[in-house]
Formats: structure tokens, C-alpha cells, sequence
């Protein structure tokens, strides 16, 4: 199963594709059609995306793809590279992020996210794969220029308002056969940029459950940014930004000037 | 199920009324923070000062109440306290300008802001901070219109009854207003929110057996005991 959270006609609604499974294999989900929890059947043109989920701790990957590692010139971790990131910065499909004018490189991450459903604590990694709900594409902006190294990312570069893109659905974890061997790809006005797989995560989902639930609970809600593989370039004000992921759809989003955001 | 402390339970009489369990905190941001790194700020992996408020974020797991046993994991001996004045959001803070920043504030709370200690402010690893349990607070939030000003409080910390730090929030780098602005330049804050403003250092070190409390002048005494976590 599939589904979104959407806002239409002054109320937020929980929306699936109509009829049911017919959007994944589409290009575009603007054509498509939504059935909205109490019935109607609406255009997906007509409705405001939101995250697809009530989204609680947000837990990030840096450096999580050898190859994205080798590009940023990165050396061999200890562990898993983690960062932590609010809420403030969640955005739905086809929302809009702003691009600071004064900067030179700000790139998208297009990044498998692994939802929790049900309370993980000291979770080995042989049962890690039962506390997950499902999965959405994400797409988790960073601003390099603000890079400092002082707890690194710092919050400057990866805890933006409206740079972390969630959705469009979240799938069921029922309806993923492999979570570890899915394709990932990013195109930047319709131009593919980037492209990965899942199987080349230096740490795998169950590894990353296991590890984290070794010190923090993680509760449903919860979701873990994977990482992203290679392939990140800029992206300029009016790019339209597209993240796929095999069986989870494609998430859209455009990037704005400051002068859009009244700066 | 939930992980972290109900935090509907702290005393909070103003609206929002309740804490979302977002708690953000700044670092270095008192001079004594800053001093202790010294000339190594200019060097690597740093080479230069922090320009940008240097943030980090405590998840919900680690949210505790007053009196929440504190648990040292397995081959650590102490954890280090980092006490602070935290504000509380009381209204959506975006682009705030510093002057009237404290117009979004509701109220004051303590935030014992606990770590495994670590040597580096590079990339520390989130385990030494966002375990379960790592950030005590309460125990209540305070209105802010019943503190004067949020720029001249005491902070003492106490082990076992004994005072091992007394701070000032006049030493902040960034007051709570100039800390208010600089954040929301970039991310939202929202009703509920709390932003820790920076521990003194060096750090309160405590250890398994021992009772930690913080106290800030009008806000109340913050207190928790620490022990081993089982093997």
C-alpha cells in the first residue's frame, strides 16, 4: 500500500493513487488521480503534498555510498556517520526551496528513507527489518558554502527551512521485496545527474537499526536518510529537481531565488 | 510506547502550554566555552573559529524530567553537563529580528544538556548525546514575563549538594535575542521548541551514584540522578 498526506480543500487528508497502484509506473504523478480518505476523487494537480507521514526524529547519513565518500574525499569511517536534523526543514512533493543568492554550491541528495513503525530498542540487526513501517524518497539539500567544522554537518548546511523533501508516498515495507537493491536516480530538468543503488550503502538498513537502537529508542515516526551515492552537482533558481527511487515513485521539487522569499 | 520523558507533565502556563519535544542547543556560545578550545580553534580540523552559531539538536529519545535516573553506559566512567537557560517558543520564529526576538519567547526552562565526553567538537558521533535519557529539563517552564531578563541569570551546578560551577548568562557570546536572530535567518522555529543557549565550561563532570542538579535564578532546580547502566 501506498500513501501520501495531502492537503486539499482546506483540511489535510490521507490520499491514495486511484485507482489503486496505477501511479508508480508514471512519470509524472501530476496527471495522476487521488482518492482522499473520505472518498473524493481529486486530481493530484489540486492538492498541496505534504511529508507522508508524521515524521518525529530525523536521523541523516553522511557519506554513506563509497563512491559519494570517494567524491567528497572522504576517508574510511569508524561508524556510521551520523547527524540529526528537525522538522522545521520538512517539505512535501513538489514543494520549493530556496537558494541563498550569495552561494556557489548547493546540491540536492537523493536518499532512501527508512520509516519506523514499531518501537526499537537494542535491535539486532537479524530482526532490525520488523521495525519498519516503509519507505520514501528523499531528498536532503545541503548549502556547502556554510560548511564549517564544528559539528559537522552543521545545521547551517543541513538544517535549512524546506531542505529536506519527503514523499511522495510512503510505501509499505510490505510492498518493497528488497529495500537493500533499489535503484536510485536524480534528474535536474529532466537531465539525469545522479545514480546509485541501494546495495552499495556502506552500512546497510539493518546494521543502521541495530546500531542506532544500541543507544537511542527509536520510536514510529522516526526515519533514517540513508545517504546519497555520487553524482551531486548545483542546482540554480528555477531548476526543477526530480529524486526516483524504483517502486517509491519520483519526488519533484523547485528551487527558488531569495527575491521569491522576499529577501 | 514512547521514547523520551512525557513532557506534557512540566508546569507550563502559558501558551503553547506544552513543549513539542524539538530541543535545539547552541555550543561554545559562552566565553568560557570558547576559551577552552583557544588557539586550537585556529588550527585543524577547525582552522578557523566558528562563524555560524555552532548548533546541535537533542532528539525526543533524550528528553527526561526532573529526577530521571541518568544511565552511564557500559565503559564510561563520568559524563560531563552542559547547563543551560533554554527558551521556550511560544509563537512560529522566522527571519527574527533581534530586536523584539524575545516578543517569541513563552518562557524559561533549565536543559541539562548531558554527553558522553568526547575530545573533539569536529564530528562527534550523535551516540555521546542523543542516547536515551540525555537531556533533562524542567522543572517548569517559567512565563517569560515573570523573568526580568533572560541576559543576567545565574546557573549553578551542583554534585551531590556541592557547587562545581557557577556561570552567568551575561558571559553568553550570542544573548538569547542575538542567538533568536541568527538562528531563524535559516530555520524555522516553532511553538514548543526549546533552544538551549550554552553551557560554561569545562563541562561538570558526574559519575554513577552521584545526584546532579542544575539551579537558574527564578526558574527553579533541576535534579537527576546518575548511575551504571546495567551491564
Amino acid at each position: 500500500m501506498m500513501r501520501a498526506r495531502v492537503a486539499y480543500a482546506g483540511a489535510i487528508h490521507e490520499a491514495r493513487p486511484e485507482p489503486a497502484a496505477s501511479l508508480p509506473a508514471r512519470r509524472s504523478l501530476d496527471d495522476g488521480t487521488l482518492r482522499l480518505d473520505d472518498g473524493r476523487v481529486v486530481s493530484a494537480r489540486d492538492v498541496v503534498w505534504l511529508p507522508p507521514f508524521r515524521v518525529g526524529t530525523i536521523i541523516a547519513l553522511g557519506l554513506n555510498y563509497a563512491d559519494h565518500a570517494k567524491e567528497l574525499a572522504f576517508n574510511a569511517q569508524e561508524e556510521p556517520l551520523v547527524f540529526l536534523k528537525g522538522p522545521g526543514t520538512l517539505l512535501g512533493h513538489r514543494g520549493v526551496t530556496r537558494r541563498p543568492a550569495d552561494v556557489k554550491f548547493m546540491h540536492y541528495e537523493c536518499e532512501l528513507a527508512v520509516v519506523i513503525g514499531r518501537p526499537a530498542k537494542e535491535v539486532s540487526r537479524s530482526q532490525a527489518l520488523e521495525h519498519v513501517a516503509g519507505y520514501c524518497i528523499a531528498n536532503d539539500y545541503a548549502v556547502r558554502d556554510y560548511l564549517e567544522n564544528w559539528y559537522r554537518p552543521n545545521l547551517r548546511v543541513k538544517n535549512r527551512d524546506g531542505a529536506t523533501v519527503l514523499g511522495p508516498w510512503l510505501v509499505d515495507a510490505a510492498n518493497i521485496a528488497d529495500p537493500g537493491s533499489l535503484g536510485l536516480r536524480t534528474f535536474v530538468n529532466d537531465k539525469l545527474t545522479q545514480q546509485g543503488n541501494t546495495r552499495d550503502l556502506i552500512y546497510d538498513i539493518p546494521y543502521l537499526v541495530e546500531y542506532l537502537s544500541s543507544f537511542m529508542t527509536l520510536v514510529p515516526g522516526d526515519v533514517i536518510l540513508t545517504g546519497t551515492p555520487e553524482g551531486v552537482i548545483n542546482v540554480m533558481a528555477g531548476d526543477v529537481v526530480a529524486c526516483e527511487i524504483d517502486g517509491l515513485g519520483r519526488l519533484t521539487n523547485t528551487i527558488a531565488a531569495d527575491v521569491e522569499f522576499g529577501r | 510506547m514512547s521514547a523520551g520523558a512525557d513532557f506534557s507533565s512540566i508546569p507550563f502556563g502559558v501558551a503553547p502550554y506544552r513543549l513539542s519535544g524539538v530541543v535545539y542547543g547552541a555550543l561554545l556560545n559562552h566565553r568560557s566555552a570558547l576559551a577552552q578550545i583557544g588557539d586550537a580553534a585556529n588550527h585543524p580540523p577547525y582552522k578557523a573559529p566558528p562563524v555560524a552559531p555552532v548548533l546541535y539538536i537533542k532528539p525526543r529519545n533524550t528528553l527526561a524530567l526532573s529526577g530521571d535516573v541518568v544511565r552511564i553506559p557500559v565503559g564510561t566512567t563520568e559524563l560531563e553537563v552542559g547547563a543551560c537557560l533554554g527558551l521556550v517558543i511560544g509563537r512560529r520564529a522566522c527571519r527574527v529580528a533581534q530586536a523584539g526576538a524575545l516578543d517569541y519567547v513563552a518562557g524559561y526552562l533549565i536543559v541539562a544538556d548531558v554527553s558522553v565526553p568526547h575530545e573533539s567538537f569536529h564530528r562527534p558521533s550523535i551516540r555521546f548525546k542523543a542516547r536515551d535519557g540525555y537531556c533533562p529539563l524542567g522543572p517548569a517552564v517559567i512565563a517569560r514575563t515573570a523573568v526580568a531578563s533572560p541576559d543576567a541569570l545565574n546557573i549553578r551546578t551542583y554534585v551531590d549538594g556541592a557547587l562545581v560551577q557557577a556561570a552567568n548568562t551575561v558571559d553568553l557570546i550570542r544573548s538569547a535575542s542575538k542567538l533568536l536572530a541568527d538562528v531563524t535567518e535559516f530555520m524555522t522555529l516553532s511553538p514548543g521548541d526549546v533552544l538551549a543557549l550554552g553551557a560554561a565550561a569545562p563541562a561538570p563532570r558526574v559519575r554513577s551514584g552521584q545526584t546532579l542538579a542544575v539551579e537558574i535564578d527564578g526558574l527553579g532546580r533541576l535534579s537527576n540522578p546518575y548511575l551504571m547502566a546495567a551491564a
